[in-house]
């Protein structure tokens, strides 16, 4: 009886609606606010890539041939608010994904910090690759330190991104 | 595979994407939509940030209102000896104008726009303003903070238009070293202070020196403020931008069309030149001096507009000032400069 109870919470709490869109409509409304003009005693806030927590966690928990595309429209959303190429962080974050699936056989399954070392891996190949495609696309190197400090304020979602997988790890035997 | 399909696609919108040129239509549609909907959204969201931030000057206005009033008095007496030199100069200048018949650069009207979103990342430093083509923004204009130039149009809408700030990796900007009037490429890498390149000549800056909009290629003006030069830990030449030192939450955006389009186009087309069968044929010669393409030099009203002119039609390139004193050179640099500057403060 108590296994059934708990396989029905989960298949309820796995439905479209809490796994994909709350997750991106939370990430496009924190990057809109941390994207408004605000200085705090003359210093601006950092603009971490959000989408990077649940394009990681669909990637890790549960494969579909849905989070893709929901990360390169979203992707598209981002750029058109940061004014971005389109396409840059769409593509960048995809490659992320595609990292976190090519890795998931050996890296699930770990412990909290193994974890947030393959999810610190995964931003810094997400980083990578938006740099070298803005290197290639416009013929000039973005500012090395700015993109280490967007790394790092991205990789200190992980805790975010750890929340999820709790809430989500028993939906998908193949995690455990 | 829809990882596949949808990186391919993302590839695709990549490559076909140019946010950095001149042309309005390069923006796009969808950033149009996007952007009209975003704008609102953020101007609402933005407004309790906006009080908190007026509440923080009340309250360091009314905290150290006696040190910023000696501050000012001081600032006011360096002022007012700046004024009468000013008066002095204005003088000079309009009659120097007047003995050379120069045609000075017209007023450029400005209008005012809030920003209401603001990228400052690594990849995109650009921002949204809520002023747009229904206010005669168009795309290339340059942007203005109170302190100096932020950056330019590069897109435009109902009620927004994009700026891509001087900080972007995208961004590349004809400027002139003040004091030795050597030219160079400003270009942003996504951090606070862009860099100094295609500097030449012997010891073109120096620390501190001022750099302003050079005007080269004609989609700005010339004499902007931009910031000074200061030496990067790169060793590469680099700019503080004056517009860091207030916040930009408020920018003017200067209604600055190319000089071309400002100059009589029927006046310049109209060609006075003789013919080409005219020309006599190249001669090997020995002689120093070429010979003479016609036999009557080409008519002074002709040759003042053309003179103007290539200030707007050199290339972007910047080079050092012809050696050959012509009735363009003849002009001092700085006098030309001031209109624009002059121009603006009516508007303010």
């Amino acid at each position: 009886m108590t296994f059934q109870t708990s396989r029905q919470t989960a298949a309820r709490s796995m439905d479209a609606w809490n796994w994909l869109a709350v997750p991106t409509l939370t990430c496009l409304m924190l990057t809109l606010l941390f994207a408004l003009p605000i200085r705090v005693f003359g210093l601006v806030p950092p603009e971490p890539v959000f989408l990077m927590v649940p394009a990681f966690v669909w990637a890790v928990i549960r494969p579909s041939i849905l989070p893709p595309m929901i990360l390169m429209v979203s992707g598209l959303l981002i750029d058109i608010l940061w004014g971005a190429p389109l396409g840059l962080w769409g593509f960048s974050l995809l490659f992320g994904y595609a990292g976190v699936l090519a890795s998931r056989s050996f890296a699930s399954g770990q412990g909290q910090s193994m974890n947030w070392v393959w999810y610190a891996i995964t931003c810094l190949i997400v980083e990578l690759t938006a740099y070298l495609v803005t290197l290639i696309d416009l013929h000039a190197a973005p500012s090395i330190v700015g993109a280490f400090w967007q790394w790092a304020v991205t990789a200190a979602l992980y805790p975010f991104a750890h929340q999820l997988i709790e809430r989500f790890e028993d939906a998908d035997v193949r995690f455990k | 595979m829809a990882v596949i399909v949808a990186g391919v696609a993302g590839l695709g919108l990549l490559l076909s994407d140019r946010r950095e040129t001149y042309k309005a239509e390069a923006y796009g549609a969808g950033r149009v939509v996007v952007d009209r909907v975003v704008a609102p959204a953020a101007d609402v969201l933005s407004t309790p940030a906006d009080w908190a931030r007026v509440l923080g000057n009340g309250i360091g206005d009314y905290f150290f209102a006696v040190s910023e009033n000696r501050r000012l008095k001081l600032e006011n007496a360096r002022l007012r000896q700046w004024r009468d030199a000013a008066i002095a100069l204005e003088d000079i200048n309009s009659r120097y104008r007047a003995l050379l018949g120069v045609k000075i650069d017209p007023p450029i009207p400005m209008v005012t726009a809030r920003v209401v979103l603001d990228a400052r990342g690594p990849f995109a430093n650009t921002r949204l303003a809520n002023a747009g083509e229904e206010k005669g923004v168009r795309v290339g204009q340059p942007v203005m903070s109170d302190a100096g130039l932020v950056g330019r149009v590069v897109g435009t809408g109902p009620g927004i238009s994009r700026i891509l700030l001087l900080t972007d990796v995208a961004s590349h900007m004809p400027v002139l070293v003040d004091r030795t009037n050597a030219r160079a490429i400003l270009s942003g890498d996504g951090g606070p202070n862009p860099t100094l390149d295609y500097l030449r000549g012997i010891d073109p800056v120096r620390n501190g020196d001022r750099i302003l909009s050079s005007g080269d290629g004609g989609v700005l003006p010339r004499g902007l403020p931009v910031g000074t030069a200061v030496k990067g830990l790169d060793g590469h030449w680099r700019v503080r931008l004056s517009a860091d030192a207030v916040p930009i939450d408020l920018v003017r955006i200067l209604l600055f069309k190319d000089f071309t389009d400002l100059a009589a186009q029927k006046a310049l087309q109209a060609s006075k030149m003789p013919p080409l069968t005219d020309v006599p044929a190249p001669v090997a010669s020995s002689s120093v001096l070429p010979p003479p393409l016609t036999s009557k030099p080409a008519p002074a009203p002709v040759v003042a507009p053309v003179a103007v002119k290539p200030a707007a039609t050199k290339p972007v390139v910047a080079k050092p000032a012809p050696a050959k004193p012509t009735a363009l050179t003849a002009v001092p640099p700085k006098p030309v400069a001031k209109p624009s500057a002059a121009a603006a403060e009516p508007v303010r």
